[in-house]
């Protein structure tokens, strides 16, 4: 038995890599530091307001945090039209035949378990499978939706203009009740959408063993030689800078 | 009758025929302007508008209310605060002050319609059921509803008094039985001012009064169509025990050694720090307290919807439709741990099914790694 031949696919561009450890580290900081502020622990003390102020401190990394998260995920949008295909905002939208095909695909061999009949190497996704695709897209929804109840409650604290652009939501949800009660619920999706998201990314590198967790440190996949320049490929080739190194001559897979 | 004063009449004038002394006047001035937040150079402009300017007629209209808005607003802290309101700006109609009733009573407020068509001002208390063609609220044989459109037509502008007027308060809360509606959701075409409040603080009503005599326009007001001079702010941002919170010295129930040691109320359901009012600031009762200084926390009582927010004494997060024992975080407990469960299975499922493939491959593996270096 001959082990496959793989090539290294750089899928994760820097900016990339850096958006998603800053993106793990603040949603991290700002769910813990947002379950603080929701329940504060009771503490039993004599003491006088004047000897501390931990919990402001609490409150002021929540802050601070949320305005690194926010330029993050700004940068990481502006990086969906400058990066490469991998990182484009078009390979998280199923506009194409294939993406679709792909969806129905994963969900078939990856969440119900069901076994391949042919073995076609293109059903393997380099970058984004379709289903995690859409997964950042809910995820993404679901921080606008962090961004806006966040800002909408802080607004009103602030001096800032950033901030001040927000003081329509409070009104429009008619107080700041109805807005904590979204920021605070939407907090869970992204907890659960970590549980799935880290449970998946470990599932891939066990059943597929290509770097899928080694990925998003060093930025390389391993593909499947026979996958390099299969039409499926040529079809996104918009910017094929980085598969030029690759070996042309490969017959494509019958 | 007490209808037929001469309105042609300034406030100072009156207020001097009430006896008060052109000293008593100008306090009156200073206090209600650092009341509107102006600064103490506009106390000129306050005092010389008073002076001249005639008196605005007044209907006030009572609805589906508890009366505790003029309640508060007679026990507002200055007595000419109370003069002016039941005297000064010629307050001709009102249910509950007012001496006449019956036919005289709805006569008086129709002169006062006709004669000062497009420059009285409107003031509402309570809310105007709509359910059942209005019949939850009848004066004088006529729904609300009616009455209120009547009224409004002629109105130079409108203020909603309390909480019921601006968004319903406690007879709108679920299931609102009566269709209990705000006054901006019927009276679309005139200006509104919303003082929301159960009930508003005496002097920020006084205030708001003081500031359309005396600056003939509405006060500034934010998007909800509060004034900003009393709403901009929460309660929990000009609250004295605010550097409770931020050192993070709770109270855990009302009757522990945190509770009598004054710290903050947050835990045990205070809404301050989602109300918008100045309770903080003004306080109540000549500004002798306030709910959060007498310690209890805030209700929210000028938000909308603050019935319907939860238990007053609980901050949880509730989801409508999971029942009210369970709070968002419950909810968020139970399905990340049928989610991890799943997750499990799933790996177990995983390895299982597909046990062929993962042997292959570590079978390729392993040969490759023998043949390492050789």
């Amino acid at each position: 038995m001959r082990s496959k031949n793989y090539k290294r696919v750089y899928v994760w561009e820097l900016p990339v890599r850096i958006f998603h450890w800053i993106n793990v580290l603040c949603i991290t900081v700002l769910a813990t530091t947002g379950f603080i502020i929701a329940d504060p622990p009771a503490i039993l003390s004599g003491a006088e307001a004047s000897e501390s102020y931990w919990f402001g401190t609490v409150r002021f990394i929540h802050f601070a945090t949320a305005y690194i998260f926010f330029f993050n995920m700004l940068l990481r949008i502006y990086w969906a039209f400058v990066g490469n295909r991998f990182a484009n905002w078009k390979a998280f939208l199923p506009f194409s035949r294939k993406m679709r095909k792909n969806i129905l695909h994963v969900l078939k061999i990856d969440i119900l378990l069901m076994h391949d009949k042919t073995n076609d190497v293109r059903n393997i996704s380099v970058g984004h499978n379709s289903v995690a695709a859409l997964s950042y897209v809910a995820l993404f929804i679901v921080a606008v939706v962090q961004v806006i109840t966040g800002f909408g409650l802080y607004a009103d604290n602030s001096g800032w203009w950033l901030p001040d652009l927000f003081s329509w939501v409070v009104p429009l949800f008619g107080g700041d009740f109805m807005v904590r009660t979204i920021h605070h619920v939407a907090t869970w999706f992204f907890i659960l959408f970590t549980l799935i998201h880290v449970y998946l990314v470990f599932y891939h590198d066990w059943l597929e063993g290509r770097g899928e967790v080694s990925s998003m440190f060093g930025g390389y996949k391993f593909v499947q030689e026979d996958r390099l320049t299969t039409e499926d490929i040529e079809d996104l080739n918009e910017n094929s800078e980085e598969m030029e190194s690759t070996p042309a001559e490969t017959s494509p897979s019958s | 009758m007490a209808f037929e004063r001469n309105t042609q009449e300034t406030y100072y004038d009156s207020i001097i025929k009430q006896g008060y002394s052109r000293r008593d006047f100008m306090k009156f001035a200073t206090y209600i302007a650092a009341y509107m937040g102006l600064e103490t150079t506009m106390i000129g402009q306050v005092a010389k508008s008073l002076e001249t300017t005639f008196r605005i007629p007044v209907i006030w209209e009572h609805f589906q209310e508890c009366t505790c808005c003029s309640e508060s607003f007679i026990r507002s802290d200055h007595p000419i605060v109370s003069d002016i309101i039941l005297d000064k700006i010629s307050l001709d109609y009102t249910l509950t002050l007012m001496a006449a009733s019956g036919h005289q009573a709805e006569a008086a407020k129709h002169a006062t319609m006709e004669k000062h068509k497009g420059e009285y001002i409107l003031c509402v208390e309570g809310s105007v059921p709509l359910g059942d063609d209005g019949n939850y609220c009848c004066i004088a044989g006529r729904s609300a509803k009616d009455i209120l459109i009547e009224a409004a037509e002629g109105a130079k502008a409108i203020i909603a008094w309390g909480s019921c007027a601006c968004n319903g308060c406690v007879q709108a809360a679920y299931p609102n039985p009566t269709k209990a509606t705000p006054i901006h959701k019927i009276i679309k075409d005139k200006p509104i001012i919303k003082v929301p409040g159960c009930p508003p603080i005496g002097e920020v009503m006084a205030g708001i009064i003081v500031h359309l005599i005396t600056f003939d326009r509405l006060p500034e007001l934010d998007n909800i169509g509060r004034p900003k001079a009393f709403y901009a702010k929460r309660v929990h941002d000009s609250c004295y025990r605010r550097p409770y919170y931020d050192a993070g010295l709770f109270a855990e129930s009302f009757d522990d050694q945190n509770a009598k040691e004054g710290y903050c109320l947050y835990k045990v359901g205070c809404r301050g720090p989602m109300t918008y009012n100045s309770c903080g600031t003004i306080r109540w009762n000549n500004g002798v307290s306030f709910p959060i200084q007498s310690g209890h926390g805030c209700i929210g009582c000028s938000e909308e919807d603050f019935w319907d927010n939860g238990p007053f004494y609980e901050r949880l997060t509730g989801l409508a439709g999971f029942g009210i024992e369970s709070s968002a975080d419950t909810i968020g407990k139970v399905a990340a741990g049928v989610l991890a469960g799943g997750l499990a299975a799933h790996a177990i499922a995983a390895n299982v099914t597909k046990r062929k493939e993962l042997s292959d491959r570590i079978r390729r593996g392993k040969a490759n790694e023998k043949k390492f270096e050789s």
